[in-house]
């Protein structure tokens, strides 16, 4: 059971870690409104479903896999305008960028809370997403947590086969490896950048979305996960989608063994400490790719 | 005698400068506001010091710390285990099941007081605990980070996780730290009240003068060496390695210097206000000392101190009349401050002076009117 609450925790953090192993392993833009965005794909599955449940019931039962598209589709909407508006002007100094994407998470914070009130909300699930699987007597598994999971596992799956085997995956690539290069072999650079952040941020509402299966949704609900999710990222190692795949499967697994054993917050806590001693000896994270900066 | 003068106050615009704002804070305030209004000026004062500290080491070194909270949090607790173990005595806590320990401990069912808030029980260990603890917490971060090259963005992230760290596990051992609602009811420094309003006049002046000395002593580093090293180490690293500097020795430094202000803005804090708990330590306030910083320009001593008094004057004003505003209008100064205003509060007064000194000069073509030291701030990332 334990090791389920692993599994589960491993999926929440891969799909919170996904969007940003894009935007700040791929890009480098410290994007700390990252919970926001999550929280807006989370308000949209809200939305839809108040709007299903209300105007066309008979549909109730479909929604949720609409809902999640949309979610994406809203997110990835909000980061173009966002990086049209500010990112683009301050890649050439991250710290600055740090502080103006908390800025805006301050701002989309307080949007949500006078848009949806400072009450968490939650949306009527379909009832296929209700209940738990029982293979045998002692155990239970929560259908939710199984369809998170499968959820992290075919968007994983995406982004790998979309970075590594498609064309626009590679220019992203290129990009980030020699702008000045990839703009001399004819790429639009900064189209990439935008759409690469806007990528990101659409991965981050469909994480957002997967989150209202499990919990509920409140104004900074987004800003609870932010520093476990850079954790992740800059555990792994940036711009390697591996690396964050096994720092989110390793901190998971630890976090959930430690709170066992540990009272309250203090597993956590462990598990913090024991990132940033990592961190210190090996600044570089985990799987470090061998590209001078 | 000149050289020094110079460099403790950087020259007659220094000290007219210095001049001003002491006078703003030593007699304007004070004969302006009343004593509920005066302690609040004297706790966003608290902030300057974490600000001040942000400056050299952000402004100056060009790294940026968001975990400025948690030293202000180690003076902070550092000086209430001292009032809270004086509030607690034998007498006053006598319902207890076990008298003369902090009530906290009490109802989580600790009998003993815990080995390291022994030493709290004197005053000297305590004051020189308050700058000494987070000087080597930040020394052992600084020499691990700094020596390994951990800067930029990597520094900040792992410093706000060591602010949520800090907050988690104050918040988490509830018995010994007194948990989320942190140390409280702290009535008396030696016997002295320091509730009354006459304690408050006295402790409002101390923090002050504080503030002007560590300005001056900010001042007086920043016009020697060092200060020459953290500009050419901010803006051109390797060159500096590469001239035979140990360059992380001189981040190490600023790092502890600006915990151990941060230090005693949250020991002076907890005298004024009279209670600390982990909401001042965690990502939030770290990160809003970083803005007080930005706001007043983020290379000038003095710009951060009017930087920290407007924006907490500004959420004062906000949260008191328009509570759903003040959110908005946070994230926009911060959006605002880096996009349009990156030299702050002191980037606009050195623009109006740029402008208005030819003006002068033209009326009075003899007199040449010194440019400060302030400089102009390149990229503080390069690429």
């Amino acid at each position: 059971m334990q090791s389920f609450a692993g599994f589960s925790l491993f999926s929440v953090l891969l799909l919170m870690a996904l969007g940003l192993a894009i935007i700040f392993g791929q890009m480098g833009v410290v994007n700390l409104a990252h919970g926001e965005f999550m929280a807006l794909g989370a308000y949209t599955v809200y939305l839809s479903s108040t709007v299903v449940h209300t105007y066309l019931p008979a549909l109730a039962p479909y929604y949720f896999v609409i809902a999640i598209v949309i979610a994406f589709l809203v997110a990835g909407l909000t980061g173009w305008l966002v990086e049209w508006s500010l990112i683009r002007f301050l890649y050439k100094r991250p710290l600055d960028t740090l502080l103006a994407t908390w800025g805006l998470s301050l701002i989309m914070q307080q949007s949500f809370r006078s848009i949806f009130g400072a009450r968490e909300v939650t949306p009527t699930l379909p009832e296929w997403l209700m209940g738990s699987f029982k293979p045998s007597e002692s155990i239970d598994i929560p259908i939710n947590g199984v369809f998170v999971m499968g959820l992290t596992l075919a968007l994983t799956l995406g982004i790998w086969l979309f970075m590594y085997r498609s064309r626009i995956g590679l220019q992203m690539r290129a990009t980030v490896q020699n702008r000045v290069m990839s703009g001399a072999a004819g790429i639009n650079t900064r189209l990439v950048d935008r759409f690469t952040f806007s990528l990101g941020c659409g991965i981050a509402g469909v994480a957002g979305a997967a989150f209202t299966t499990i919990g509920s949704t409140g104004p900074d609900s987004g800003s609870r996960y932010i520093v476990d999710t850079f954790l992740v990222v800059v555990f792994g190692g940036t711009a390697s989608l591996m690396g964050t795949i096994a720092s989110a499967f390793g901190i998971a697994q630890g976090q959930s063994i430690l709170e066992f054993f540990l009272k309250g917050t203090m597993g956590k806590v462990a598990v913090l400490m024991v990132i940033v001693l990592v961190l210190m000896i090996r600044p570089q994270g985990l799987f470090a790719s061998k590209i001078r900066s | 005698m000149k050289a020094i003068y110079n460099r403790l106050f950087g020259g007659t615009t220094g000290v007219v400068q210095l001049g001003i704002l002491a006078a703003i804070l030593m007699i304007v305030l004070p004969l302006s506001l009343d004593i509920f209004r005066l302690n609040l000026v004297g706790k966003y004062l608290t902030y300057a010091f974490v600000a001040l500290g942000l400056v050299l080491l952000w402004g100056k070194a060009g790294v940026l710390s968001l975990g400025q909270g948690v030293f202000f949090g180690l003076g902070g607790y550092c000086m209430a285990m001292f009032l809270k173990l004086e509030a607690s005595d034998p007498i006053s806590t006598k319902i207890q099941s076990t008298p003369g320990i902090p009530d906290f401990m009490d109802w989580n069912q600790i009998t003993q007081l815990p080995a390291f808030w022994m030493p709290f029980k004197s005053l000297p260990f305590t004051l020189l605990a308050v700058v000494v603890v987070p000087s080597i917490v930040a020394f052992v971060l600084g020499v691990a980070m700094f020596k390994r090259r951990v800067g930029g963005v990597y520094f900040a992230i792992i410093t706000q996780a060591l602010a949520l760290i800090l907050s988690l596990a104050i918040d988490g051992n509830q018995g010994y730290t007194g948990g989320r609602n942190g140390i409280t009811d702290l009535r008396t420094l030696l016997g002295w009240d320091i509730r009354s309003s006459h304690a408050q006049y006295l402790l409002y002046f101390t923090t002050c003068g504080l503030l002007v000395l560590a300005i001056v002593l900010s001042q007086w580093m920043l016009s020697g060496k060092l200060g020459k090293m953290l500009l050419a180490m901010r803006d051109r690293e390797d060159r500096v390695r590469f001239s035979g500097y140990d360059v992380s020795m001189f981040k190490v430094f600023t790092f502890c210097f600006a915990a151990a202000l941060s230090g005693v803005g949250g020991a002076l804090f907890v005298l004024q206000v009279g209670f600390i708990s982990p909401s001042l330590v965690g990502i939030v306030p770290s990160i809003e000392m970083v803005i007080f910083a930005a706001v007043g320009g983020r290379v000038s001593l003095l710009g951060a101190v009017y930087g920290t008094l407007l924006v907490n004057t500004g959420k004062s004003l906000f949260s008191e009349n328009f509570p759903q505003l003040w959110l908005f209008a946070m994230g926009g100064l911060f959006i605002a401050v880096v996009v349009l205003f990156p030299n702050g509060l002191a980037g606009v007064v050195e623009l109006i002076r740029k402008k208005v000194s030819p003006f002068l000069k033209n009326l009075r073509t003899s007199s040449t009117l010194p440019t400060s030291g302030s400089t102009p701030l390149p990229s503080p990332d390069k690429p």
